[in-house]
């Protein structure tokens, strides 16, 4: 990463000690003690120990640690929902842990929006209201707020769910409304505290590649919180890996990967390089569906909405692949008023046997955005190969 | 060894007194005000038609809970005043009336301090629990001296008596707007007034309607009582009855109390829930 970008936040020195007596805790650390004896010495928890770091302006920074090691405090110190007890975070030349109560209300509205693992939505709210309330809270007016809101929506895939109630979502469709709130809000920093670790792994898949595809179209400057290592390496631009509440290594996913600061994070990664000998089979899932050759533009289109992707995959009778329909071609199909979609099928995508190493496929990502289509001889499609299942699946070879 | 009983009657005795002579032009200022609203709130409803009265509680109570209660409610109503009691029916109502709007003024503000101040909630939730558990005889005493016999006095008792769930449930209703809530209004800049009307108020309603019911048959059953410092109304019959003893004429005026009771109850059972 080019260490020249502008830095959007700048986070020096930051400590937090949970308890009554917070400058005894310090003092005690300052002589070089751990976490565990200035806990028993003083009764107080230190829960954050001279953090530094800086987040570039438009980067996805992973702040990535076990339960216990600090990451939802250190989120919450940046937006100060918690009090630090030292330490400085600057944003935009603003000292964060200074600000006196009306200014802090306003850069948080200003610089702030958040993403919460458990969604945090207002169950009194409708998804639309929900989505409103950042720009609510700042006093924008309300047919403005209204059409916002509803962008918004209408970008994390929730069109036509304005009226509903969070209580009648699926998780998923419930982060997306989170997701939403944030977006709308049009903050400068976009905080994620353990965003899609509340939902079920398919769920998250799709919910990180959206991301970055939002990130790829944005450019906002991301703070993402997560205890997964999967995660971290396939959304992170840069990772902070944080361990009983201090920073073990900063870096990119290649160089946590390649060049692991200690033991700790050596273990974390262990066996990545097994990668060569990992197939594309053991990164494959299943297709969630498919269009048939007979299948008319508006039915192909109707199951791409239904599982909110833009490209599906279409195979004839015995499951033999014909090629890759795109939401656009689709979307024309029906305006041109075309009864087939054979026409407007691209080749455009990558297709590979199950053996092939898992390694190659790093490179065809750069190339296209699409899953790569997993085939066998007979050109019968069996299942794709998402980005993040990838890494995923290094990272788990790393864990055994 | 003898130890002098301590005097803590005679204490609350003068406090009273000085109480009493003190504030008299505050006592009757307050007096005079209530007496007029009884009495405006009082005629109005008698001066409708009992038909038309019953007409429209008893479409007040479709638009709310639906046929059934509608049905009961006109049942009820017809046996009330088939039995002669619709005077003092709508005298007892006034009062719970009157009684629960002042109470959940005074409640609503004063739960919602508490929930959210640590230190109000620790002074407040005793004396809440001197209130409820005082015998609800005990306020009729020193009401008469300082609002004289009669409705006000009444609707004094009757106040301090139901207050106190209004103000816990309120209270109980904000602090159970879960943390992340809270921190997700944080987090987004909110301000402690867009916090409480955005947030804690609204999701705490169906607990502060639930104490507001509270409320109401509390106040329903002071409002009874009170007929023994001079309060008109249904309990006034039954404690004609009583002094001549007279049963019948006693559970007459007992089970009007009852299907008053159980309309009021189920009219703001359903109001919370049309609210949710």
């Amino acid at each position: 990463m080019d260490e020249t970008r502008p830095v959007k936040i700048k986070v020096r020195g930051l400590s937090k000690v949970f308890g009554k007596h917070p400058q005894k805790a310090i003092e005690l650390r300052n002589q070089g003690m751990k976490r565990p004896e200035i806990l028993e010495k003083t009764g107080q928890t230190l829960g954050l120990s001279n953090i530094s770091f800086d987040v570039y302006e438009g980067e996805l920074l992973v702040i990535m640690g076990l339960s216990g090691s600090g990451k939802s405090t250190l989120i919450r110190c940046l937006n100060r929902l918690i009090e630090t007890t030292e330490g400085e975070i600057v944003i935009d030349g603003e000292n964060i842990p200074t600000l006196k109560e009306k200014a802090l209300l306003e850069c948080r509205r200003r610089h702030f929006s958040m993403v919460f693992q458990n969604f945090a939505l207002f169950p009194h709210r409708t998804v639309q209201q929900n989505a409103e309330f950042g720009l609510e809270i700042r006093g924008v007016e309300k047919a403005e707020r209204h059409k916002i809101a509803h962008d918004s929506l209408k970008q994390v895939g929730l069109e036509g769910w304005e009226d509903a109630y969070p209580n009648q979502l699926s998780g998923g469709m419930q982060q997306r409304v989170g997701l939403a709130r944030a977006l709308a809000n049009d903050a400068t920093v976009l905080l994620m505290d353990e965003a899609f670790s509340a939902l079920d792994p398919l769920i998250r898949k799709d919910m990180q590649q959206e991301l970055l595809q939002l990130q790829s179209k944005m450019q906002k400057t991301t703070v993402f919180i997560t205890h997964d290592l999967d995660e971290a390496l396939n959304i992170g631009d840069r990772i902070v890996l944080l361990k009983d509440g201090e920073v073990v290594q900063i870096g990119t996913p290649e160089e946590i990967l390649t060049k692991p600061a200690d033991d700790y994070v050596r273990r974390f990664i262990e066996g990545v390089d097994r990668s060569r000998i990992l197939t594309a089979e053991s990164a494959m899932r299943p297709l969630r569906t498919t269009a048939r050759e007979s299948d008319g533009p508006r039915t192909a289109l109707h199951r791409m909405r239904d599982h909110t992707i833009d490209s599906i995959y279409v195979v004839d009778r015995d499951r033999c692949l014909l090629g890759l329909l795109e939401v656009d071609a689709a979307s024309r199909a029906i305006e041109e008023g075309a009864d087939s979609i054979i026409p407007y099928l691209t080749q455009d995508f990558r297709k590979v046997p199950m053996d092939e190493p898992l390694h190659n496929l790093f490179a065809m990502f750069s190339e296209k955005s699409f899953p790569i289509a997993v085939i066998d001889k007979q050109e019968q499609l069996l299942g794709v190969v998402v980005k993040g299942a990838v890494l995923d699946e290094l990272a788990r070879a790393g864990e055994q | 060894m003898d130890i002098p009983r301590i005097p803590l009657g005679d204490w609350i005795e003068s406090g009273l007194t000085w109480l009493t002579s003190e504030y008299s032009l505050v006592t009757r200022g307050i007096s005079r005000f209530t007496q007029t609203g009884i009495d405006v709130l009082n005629d109005s409803l008698m001066w409708l038609p009992e038909w038309a009265l019953l007409g429209l509680i008893a479409l007040l109570c479709w638009k709310l809970a639906g046929p059934r209660l509608a049905i009961g409610a006109v049942a009820g109503l017809a046996l009330i005043w088939n039995l002669g009691l619709w005077n003092p029916m709508i005298e007892t109502l006034t009062l719970v009336v009157f009684a629960t709007m002042v109470a959940v003024v005074i409640a609503l503000p004063v739960g919602i301090a508490a929930a959210l101040s640590n230190r109000l909630y620790r002074v407040i939730m005793p004396i809440l629990d001197f209130m409820q558990t005082m015998p609800a005889f005990v306020y009729l005493i020193p009401a008469i001296p300082f609002f004289g016999i009669g409705s006000v006095s009444a609707i004094f008792a009757t106040v301090i008596f139901s207050m106190p769930p209004a103000i816990r449930f309120t209270t109980l209703g904000i602090r159970q707007v879960p943390v992340e809530l809270i921190e997700a209004a944080d987090a987004y800049g909110a301000t402690r007034g867009q916090k409480l009307f955005k947030v804690q108020l609204p999701l705490s309603l169906p607990t502060v309607m639930a104490g507001i019911n509270q409320t109401i048959m509390l106040a329903l059953s002071m409002v009874v009582i009170a007929a023994m410092i001079g309060a008109d109304g249904l309990g006034s019959e039954v404690w004609r009855a009583i002094q001549r003893l007279r049963p019948g004429d006693g559970f007459e005026a007992g089970i009007a109390v009852v299907i008053l009771a159980m309309l009021l109850d189920r009219l703001t059972q359903s109001l919370r829930k049309t609210r949710q």
